[in-house]
Parts: structure tokens; sequence; C-alpha cells
């Protein structure tokens, strides 16, 4: 069947891209966040430090592979796994461009949700696992704040499927052509990328790792590779929700009329997302930590309203053909 | 049996649904036993992929294994229970115990078997694809009393919180 044949090199492609764009995430937000402080960052293995990522890993690789003897040992280990895997089952649902697509689902933008929300449970095991008081409370906190992020996550996309008419994300993003979703589905975008920065637990809402409060959080008792499979989860996280911003309310691949000559469509889409990750790394630097009963508050009082209040509209205006 | 790829894909996730079922009731460790339930659930929402129910399997998974899970892990780690906690169950574990159930199961098997003998899992799985502007036709015309009646729950379930959650001098319970 050579249609298979042709999926699994799609797939292996992906990965072997996919794998060390996270890594290199990793320099290019230290860089970042040296510039905007006013400092260097790391620049001294390879021209501007762009093999720290290949040194980082190399030392990772060195490290013991080690399990605490108070730990559950089987969830301790497939914590991290469960983590990358959800986040990397999500892309195989996006389409980068008309041409590269791994999976063509009907349902995709249920399947990105559905992953995104089996993805907690990789750092709410790794808390309960660990058996240490400081992930406990980490995977506490992780469990509170994606179940509740979740919630208007799904809600604040639903304008989109409206107008849409579809959750295929392919659709999604034809339906696009005559206006990105981002001009009538701007407060959608922004409860979005919010809940998102929670789901993949980035600065600001960082909390279930908070190390001024929980030492390490979530990942305190974690060493050597699987410390590297949770933090290889989490960039793709960024990655992931960068994507898919682009792909529900900045048109994917496409672009206005005399630009989109100027770029293959797939390199439209790379930047586009490249945008997204930089403003994910800007916020870090620029956005101090909330207390946990703030972030909580600030979800359910401020963000559910507004998610509502989104799709009313959305489905009001719809319904008399304004928009 | 004909060898048509998605009727294997079926009863193998079938099976897995089943045997993490089994060890969902058998397993000593809460959490271990909430992981098997997660997976059964997984499994069920592969069935319903291939029964032709894509927006029914989506639910499943972001409903079920994704958001109530996830709060049955949170409670128990709430409550910290680590060990073996079945020196709290009741200690008459005989045969009258296990007879209701049994009972029940037994119809339900029955039933079971009567089905796939009449209708056939190849017909089922070759069925037309439901998709969700469907289910949201169906929900909102004929089933529309089922979601008020839910939804009508859901409420008084959240009024109830709000009651047990405000402080005491409220007039609440904590």
């Amino acid at each position: 069947m050579p249609d298979n044949v042709i999926k699994l090199i799609q797939i292996t492609i992906m990965l072997a891209l996919l794998i060390p764009i996270a890594a290199m995430l990793v320099w290019v937000e230290r860089r970042l966040i040296g510039i905007w402080q006013d400092r260097l960052g790391p620049n001294r293995v390879g021209p501007f430090g762009v093999l720290q990522s290949f040194a980082d890993l190399l030392k990772i690789l060195g490290k013991e592979d080690w399990v605490p003897p108070f730990a559950d040992k089987l969830v301790f280990v497939l914590a991290p796994v469960i983590g990358a895997v959800c986040v990397l089952m999500s892309f195989a649902v996006l389409p980068f461009s008309p041409d590269i697509l791994i999976a063509d689902l009907n349902i995709g933008l249920l399947f990105f949700l559905a992953m995104a929300s089996l993805a907690v449970y990789s750092v709410v095991l790794a808390g309960w696992a660990s058996n240490s008081k400081y992930a406990l409370l980490g995977g506490m906190r992780a469990a509170a704040q994606t179940v509740s992020y979740e919630v208007f996550m799904g809600l604040s996309l639903m304008g989109v499927v409206l107008l849409a008419g579809s959750f295929n994300l392919t659709e999604i993003v034809l339906a696009q052509q005559h206006g990105w979703f981002i001009q009538s589905q701007f407060v959608g975008f922004v409860v979005f990328f919010i809940a998102g920065i929670a789901e993949s637990h980035r600065l600001p809402f960082d909390l279930p790792e908070a190390e001024t409060e929980l030492t390490a959080g979530f990942h305190t008792e974690y060493s050597g590779l699987k410390f590297a499979l949770f933090f290889l989860g989490e960039y793709l996280g960024v990655t992931l929700i960068s994507c898919m911003s682009v792909v529900l309310f900045f048109g994917g691949w496409l672009m206005p009329e005399p630009l989109d000559n100027w770029l293959p469509p797939f390199m439209w889409f790379v930047l586009k997302v490249s945008f997204f990750v930089v403003f994910f790394i800007l916020l870090r630097t620029a956005l101090p930590r909330p207390r946990f009963d703030q972030l909580l508050g600030f979800g359910w009082k401020v963000m559910l309203p507004l998610a509502l209040l989104n799709l009313l509209v959305t489905a009001l205006l719809s319904l008399l053909e304004v928009l | 049996m004909n060898a048509n790829p998605l009727v294997i894909l079926f009863y193998l996730a079938a099976l897995i649904a089943i045997v993490a079922s089994i060890k969902v009731v058998t397993r000593n460790n809460t959490v271990h036993a909430l992981l098997y339930l997660v997976i059964s659930l997984v499994a069920v929402a592969v069935c319903f992929y291939l029964m032709g129910a894509p927006f029914a399997a989506g639910l499943e998974v972001i409903v079920y294994a994704g958001a109530i899970l996830v709060l049955f892990v949170f409670a128990i780690m709430l409550f910290g229970l680590r060990q073996d906690e079945t020196r709290l169950a009741p200690k008459n574990t005989g045969f009258s115990v296990w007879l209701g159930p049994c009972v029940l199961a037994l119809c339900l098997l029955a039933e079971l078997v009567y089905v796939l003998q009449h209708d056939g899992i190849q017909a089922q799985l070759s069925a037309t694809v439901v998709d969700s502007k469907q289910v949201g036709i169906l929900l909102y015309g004929p089933y529309l009393l089922a979601v008020e009646i839910a939804s009508f729950l859901l409420l008084a379930g959240l009024i109830a919180g709000f009651h047990f959650a405000k402080p005491r001098e409220q007039g609440g319970d904590l």
C-alpha cells in the first residue's frame, strides 16, 4: 500500500523536525529573554550559542536514569511519556499547508481538545507518583488549573466552529479565504490564547512548577531523560498552541492577495507560528506570576463569562446574517 | 469472519476495554485502578469512532477521560489515599454480595449476544457516519426535553456546590 508508506514517511519527517525544534526553542527562549532583560544569555557553545541545546542534551543523556525509592515506579516512568505523546498526537491533525497534513480528521478540533485534556494526566500523575509534598502540591494545582481552563478553551473555539460550520481544521482554514477569523473572533482568540498558556503551564500560569514556592513543583523528583521529556512536552505545547492559534484565527497558510505569491504557503505558516512562539516568550519575561486563587478566580469570573458572551454574540450575529 | 481491518480494530479496542475494566475492579491501588478506567474509556471512544459516531468518541475522551476522571484523581490526591484500602471494605464478602451483580451482568450478556447475532457488528461498522451537525439537530430537536432536564440537574448541582462552599458565617458549611 503506497499510501500508507507515504503517511509513515510523513510522520517520521514530522517527528524528526518537531523534536529538534522543541530543543532549539530552549536556546531561542534563553537568548531572547537575555536580550529583553539586557544581558547576553547562552552565547558560548558554537556561533551565538546555537549548540547550547545540543550540549544540554549530551549532559542530560549522561545523567543517571534514576527513580526515587519512595516513588510509584510504573506511574513515575509513565507520566512524562503521556505528556510528550499527547502533545505530539495533536500535531497529526494540524494542516501545515494544503499538501502537508497527516490525518484529515473530520473531528480534528475535538481531537486536539481531547489530547489537550489527556495531557493533564502527565503532570497530575507525576505529582502523585513522586510521593513528595512539593510534587503533590504541584500536581494538584495542575489538575485544578487545567480542568478549569479547559472549559472555556473549548467554549472560546465554538465561535470559530460556528462560523466555519465544521470541526475539520482544513475546512476551518479554507473558510478564512475572505478574511481571517481574528476580525470577528478577537475575544475568542484572547480567551483561547490565555487558556492555551494555562494548558501548557507556562509563565505567568506556571503555578504547578512555581519554583519560588514549590521547589520545582510536579517535576521536583525528576532528572535526566524523564525530566527532558517534560521539557520536550512543554516546548512542543508552546509550538502546538501557536500552531492552533494560526490555524483557527489567523488563516493558517493563507495570506491576502499580493502577499500570497511571495512565499510558499508552508513558509507563511512557519512565519506566523514563529511570531506567536516569540510572543509566548515575551509574555514570560513581561508578566509576574499570580497567586493561585487569583488564577482560578480570573478563570471562572472573567474568562468563562467572556467566552460565553462571545459565543452568544457570534451565534446571534450569524443568525442575523451580519457575519 | 472476513478480514475487514475495521472489524479487527473494533474487536481489539473492545478487548482492551474489557480487560482494562476488569483491572479497574481488581486493583487495590486506587490510582492504578483509575488509570485502567481511563484506558477503558479511551478504548470505548475508539469503538464509538469505528461505529461511525466520531462526535460521541471525541466527547467521550474530552468529558469522561479528560475532565471527570481528572477530578477523581484530584480527589484521591486530596485525601492522600495511597496504601491498600481494602481493610476499609465491609467484611461480609460472601456469595450473597456477588449474586445481584452476577444476575444483572448475565442479563446484559444475553442481551448483547442476542443483538450481535441478529444485527451483526459488520453491519454496524459499515453503517453511515453520524456527523456533529446531525447530533446537534437531534439534541435540540426530538431530544430537547432530555437536554433541558440534564441542564436542570447540572444547575441544581451548581447551586448545591455554591451553598456547600460558602463560609460558615454566610450560612454555608465550610
